[in-house]
């Protein structure tokens, strides 16, 4: 249960302020996720270089991986260790897992950095200097824990295929069954979480070649529950939500920008708004933005 | 030999469903047997504490609900209240004897599925208001005029269901205050209206402060089933007081397929509750569900309650059940007609749903509400709830606590292998807490 | 009397709620800056005036009676819920269950309405200058539902004896929602709400009328899905 942000520019010159835009977003949902939040940041040059690949690790130090893992640059925010190199991501990745067994890939994908932290979703932002952030695009969500723990593993948003998060809010009513089934072919899991399911699959049929619209389609078949999802890539922003549209959401729309969140307060401080096109998504049709 | 498996009962409930073409709905709780408080022990003082003399040493009753953020907490003299049972389910007569019986040993009443009735709200010296998916009857006069507000998520019997009332039931009066036509079979949501999950929840319970000017506790009630989780999350959706409710909680018409087969025993519950407020002081936990005697309240409070909710106890009190109800001038007549005419007997009737109700409770033929006289009654229930209230203090005093709210887990031990699990207290003359802890 | 302004940018809710509710008769009062904030006078019981002056979060105008509340924007879910009496007015669009269960009064939304609006109705009046989402008027038991543009899919599903009058097309009907014939009172009565609400783009003669086809009434043994 939660509060998602997400902001996907379309003008350019926003760039520089793309953290201190969804600060101001972050703010007003975070009494819906008190618990703890997560980010990610597509284009930002300092956390995730274009071209290089990203990963995002928790439970390790920069000193740590960098001793672990050889030929690569590692820098440190708000606890969240980012590594990245010249290499395809899906090495690194590989190369990070086998390095440090222990640490957990919060993120993955070239130009994509992930960060999540147990707290207050404004002590969070601020740990990470959400304020001096910038980018194309970024998503976030805070956190009230329904029924897997309060740790920064459990923190959206999932990214478990590169440059792929996903962000939820609601429940999902037959996760366990859908975890065992992707588990039968292969996929492993870092969580409890049922939203990481979510993700999973998306990643999963992203793999057999679907597209987000296709795989989000298929989501909505194939899971039970009350959800509405806010789905990135690095160059897609979509938004889906269950049958019943059980829980909140809106997107507003203008020239320079493409926003989605769960309240309109949240939309409320952006730049343009009062001449937005805002509306809420309808039950489980697939609304997606590309760059 | 009898069939186990078609047993003539269960024969009997594929016929009629046979008949139906429509599930089985019926009155009150579980009736399967469940782990429950009878399977645990209190240990009582000895050489190694000392116990409080009965009737000279005092044990402290008061309970007070809902002083994390309300101006006005609702301050009780006994930790047992009346659980909500709405006008419609129960006559206005039995209403109004539950509010005299509270008021008159100084706790609360709760309203139920279908709004106050002004005979409630005179009778009741302290009246919880309850918020339900349906929100029949549900006004801001009301409100107001309420001791505390509590937003129903779900219910015992029937966790994850709507409220029903045959239309039997829904007589004039019911179906005016519920905005219904009269006589339909009622079927009300399970989900409410403009808010879905804690996160919304908590705006929800924002807007109930607002408009009573955060005077007021919010209570939260639920179902017990997934019971940490959901505790929790009442709790950080802003709830004063959480109310769960077992499984053996009773119901007024609900499918018997619910009843029999959601939810957990009211015993395994307490404990997650207890758990999942664990950290929160301000916040308070009133249990429900098959409470009967001093006793269970005793072990309730053990266990982490701060209060016990009581409804089908309540209604037994009242003369639910019973072979005779109350005639003019006090005279007792004989109810076992009544129950014949609904193919049930005393002492086994589940018939509240059908509205015949031969002692005058569940229900609103006015030949029958009659039956009962809501000062008789008033009384009965009131006697009960002295006596539950005697009975909890002995035991109390007993195991060496000035209050009652100073009993613990480590005052009890399980019969069982089943209760220690649940109840996470050692079995009886061991360490030994399955799951937990290896025995010595 | 002169027009008070609150500017919640500076007064919390809390403070600018409870100076709503000591206002007398006949005043009127601004809030600026609402800025999406939840639970904006909530609660009132007088004949007063409130401008909200933005964007109203949950709940606006909700559990109230006799009080006038103007929004110069959009709102959030539940706005004017359990309505007892008076009007609570959007100038913008309305998120979900607008006006559920509102008892009397009337709330009216000029733009569109999202999910489930009318929601659990119980006498109040819904007007929608727009169109509405799915699940419209659900399990709305009385009153009446105006909606001057399209209505979404599950139009009145589990109907008791509320009243839907739809300018639009329909998508489609919900369990136990059926078209009935326009009487002379229907289009009386849609002619006098559209008038009040200013919706001269609806022609009362040319609306359609759903009510309940009262199948759900009562236990039927045919009708498993409906239960």
């Amino acid at each position: 249960m939660c509060g998602i942000v997400g902001l996907h520019l379309r003008d350019d010159t926003l760039q520089p302020r793309l953290g201190a835009l969804l600060r101001g977003m972050l703010h007003q949902v975070s009494e819906r996720g008190p618990d703890s939040a997560g980010i990610a940041v597509y284009g930002d040059d300092t956390l995730a270089p274009q071209g290089r690949a990203t990963v995002a690790l928790l439970g390790t130090t920069v000193a740590e991986a960098q001793a672990a893992v050889k030929g690569v640059t590692a820098a440190e925010r708000g606890g969240v260790v980012l590594l990245s190199a010249a290499i395809p991501t899906a090495l690194l990745a590989s190369q990070v897992r086998a390095a440090l067994p222990h640490a957990l890939i919060a993120g993955r994908g070239p130009g994509l950095a992930v960060l999540k932290g147990v707290g207050h979703p404004m002590a969070v932002a601020d740990r990470f200097g959400l304020d001096s952030i910038t980018g194309y695009q970024a998503v976030a969500h805070t956190r009230m824990a329904t029924e897997s723990a309060v740790t920064p593993e459990g923190c959206h948003p999932f990214s478990v295929e590169d440059g792929v998060c996903l962000v939820h809010n609601g429940s999902f009513a037959n996760h366990a069954t859908i975890r065992r089934e992707l588990i039968g072919e292969g996929v492993a899991f870092d969580s409890d979480n049922d939203s990481e399911v979510g993700a999973r699959f998306l990643a999963h049929r992203l793999s057999r070649g679907d597209d987000v619209e296709k795989a989000l389609r298929l989501l909505c078949e194939r899971f039970d529950g009350f959800y509405t999802l806010l789905v990135s890539t690095a160059d897609s922003f979509a938004v889906v939500r269950d049958a019943v549209a059980c829980k909140p959401a809106l997107i507003a729309e203008t020239d320079r920008w493409v926003a989605m969140a769960s309240e309109y307060r949240a939309l409320a401080t952006l730049p343009g708004i009062e001449t937005a096109h805002v509306f809420e998504p309808q039950p489980e049709e697939v609304y997606s933005w590309t760059r | 030999m009898d069939n186990h498996t078609f047993s003539p009962g269960v024969q009997a409930d594929i016929r009629e469903r046979a008949r139906l073409g429509r599930y089985a709905i019926r009155g009150m709780g579980a009736r399967r047997a469940v782990p429950s408080f009878d399977d645990l022990l209190l240990l009582t003082a000895s050489a190694s504490r000392y116990p409080l003399e009965g009737y000279r040493e005092r044990c402290e009753t008061r309970t007070v609900l809902g002083a994390r953020n309300a101006r006005e907490p609702v301050v009780l003299d006994i930790p047992i209240t009346i659980a909500g049972m709405s006008f419609g389910s129960l006559s206005a007569q039995a209403k109004e004897a539950l509010g005299r019986a509270a008021s008159e040993v100084g706790t609360s009443t709760t309203t139920g599925d279908g709004g106050m009735t002004p005979e409630e709200r005179k009778s009741s010296k302290t009246l919880v208001y309850q918020c339900l998916p349906s929100r029949y009857g549900f006004n801001p006069d009301d409100l107001r005029a309420a001791d505390a507000v509590e937003i129903v998520l779900g219910q015992g019997a029937k966790p994850g269901g709507g409220g029903m009332l045959l239309g039997q039931k829904v007589g004039e009066r019911v179906a005016a205050m519920r905005t219904l036509p009269e006589g339909v079979d009622q079927r009300s949501a399970s989900r409410h209206p403009d808010w879905t999950g804690p996160d919304d929840l908590r705006i929800k319970i924002e807007e109930l402060r607002e408009a009573t000017d955060w005077r007021v506790p919010i209570y939260v009630k639920v179902g017990a089933t997934r019971t940490f989780h959901d505790v929790r999350l009442a709790v950080a959706a802003g709830a004063d007081v959480v109310v769960v409710d077992g499984m053996q909680g009773g119901t007024g018409a609900t499918q018997d397929v619910f009843i029999e087969h959601t939810g957990i025993p009211t015993l395994a519950a307490v404990r997650q509750a207890s758990d999942a407020i664990e950290g929160n002081p301000d916040v308070k936990l009133i249990v429900s569900g098959g409470i009967r005697s001093g006793a269970d309240v005793a072990k309730a409070l053990a266990l982490g309650a701060d209060a016990v909710s009581i409804g089908v106890g309540a209604l037994i009190a009242l003369g639910c059940n019973d072979t005779e109800y109350d005639g003019p001038g006090g005279t007792r007549l004989d109810a076992r007609p009544g129950y014949l005419s609904l193919a049930t007997a005393a002492g086994s009737c589940t018939a509240c749903h059908t509205g015949g109700c031969p002692v005058g409770i569940a229900t609103q033929d006015q030949a029958l509400t009659e039956r009962l006289d809501p000062v008789e009654g008033g009384r009965r229930v009131a006697n009960y709830l002295r006596a539950l209230t005697m009975e909890t203090t002995m035991l109390a005093r007993a195991c060496g606590k000035s209050d009652v709210h100073h009993l613990e887990p480590e005052d009890l031990v399980a019969l069982t292998v089943e209760s220690a699990a649940m109840a996470r207290v050692p079995l009886a003359g061991t360490d030994w807490i399955p799951g937990l802890r290896e025995g010595r | 009397m002169d027009t008070l302004t609150v500017d919640l940018d500076r007064s919390p809710v809390r403070e600018a709620n409870r100076a709503l509710r000591e206002l007398p008769d006949g005043a009127a009062i601004r809030l600026a800056n609402p800025m999406g904030r939840h639970n904006l006078a909530v609660g009132l019981d007088a004949d007063v005036t409130v401008t909200i002056d933005g964007a109203a979060g949950y709940y606006v105008g909700g559990l109230g009676k006799r009080a006038t509340v103007l929004v110069n924007g959009p709102a959030g879910w539940g706005v004017g819920e359990n309505l007892m009496s008076g009007l609570v007015h959007v100038k913008g669009d309305a998120s979900q269950s607008a006006a559920s269960c509102a008892h009397g009064g009337t709330v009216v939304v000029d733009g569109d309405a999202s999910l489930r609006a009318a929601i659990s109705l119980k006498g109040g009046t819904l007007a929608v200058g727009g169109d509405v989402g799915p699940y419209c008027a659900f399990l709305a038991q009385a009153g009446t539902v105006l909606i001057g543009g399209d209505a979404g899919a599950h139009l009145g599903d589990s109907l008791y004896e509320a009243v839907i009058y739809v300018a639009g097309k329909i998508r489609s009907l919900g369990t136990d929602a059926r078209v009935e014939e326009l009487t002379e009172t229907d289009v009386a009565r849609v002619r006098e709400l559209a008038a009040r609400c200013g919706f001269d783009h609806i022609d009362p003669e040319n609306v359609t009328r759903v009510a309940s086809a009262r199948q759900l009434y009562h236990f039927d043994t045919h009708a498993h899905d409906a239960y």
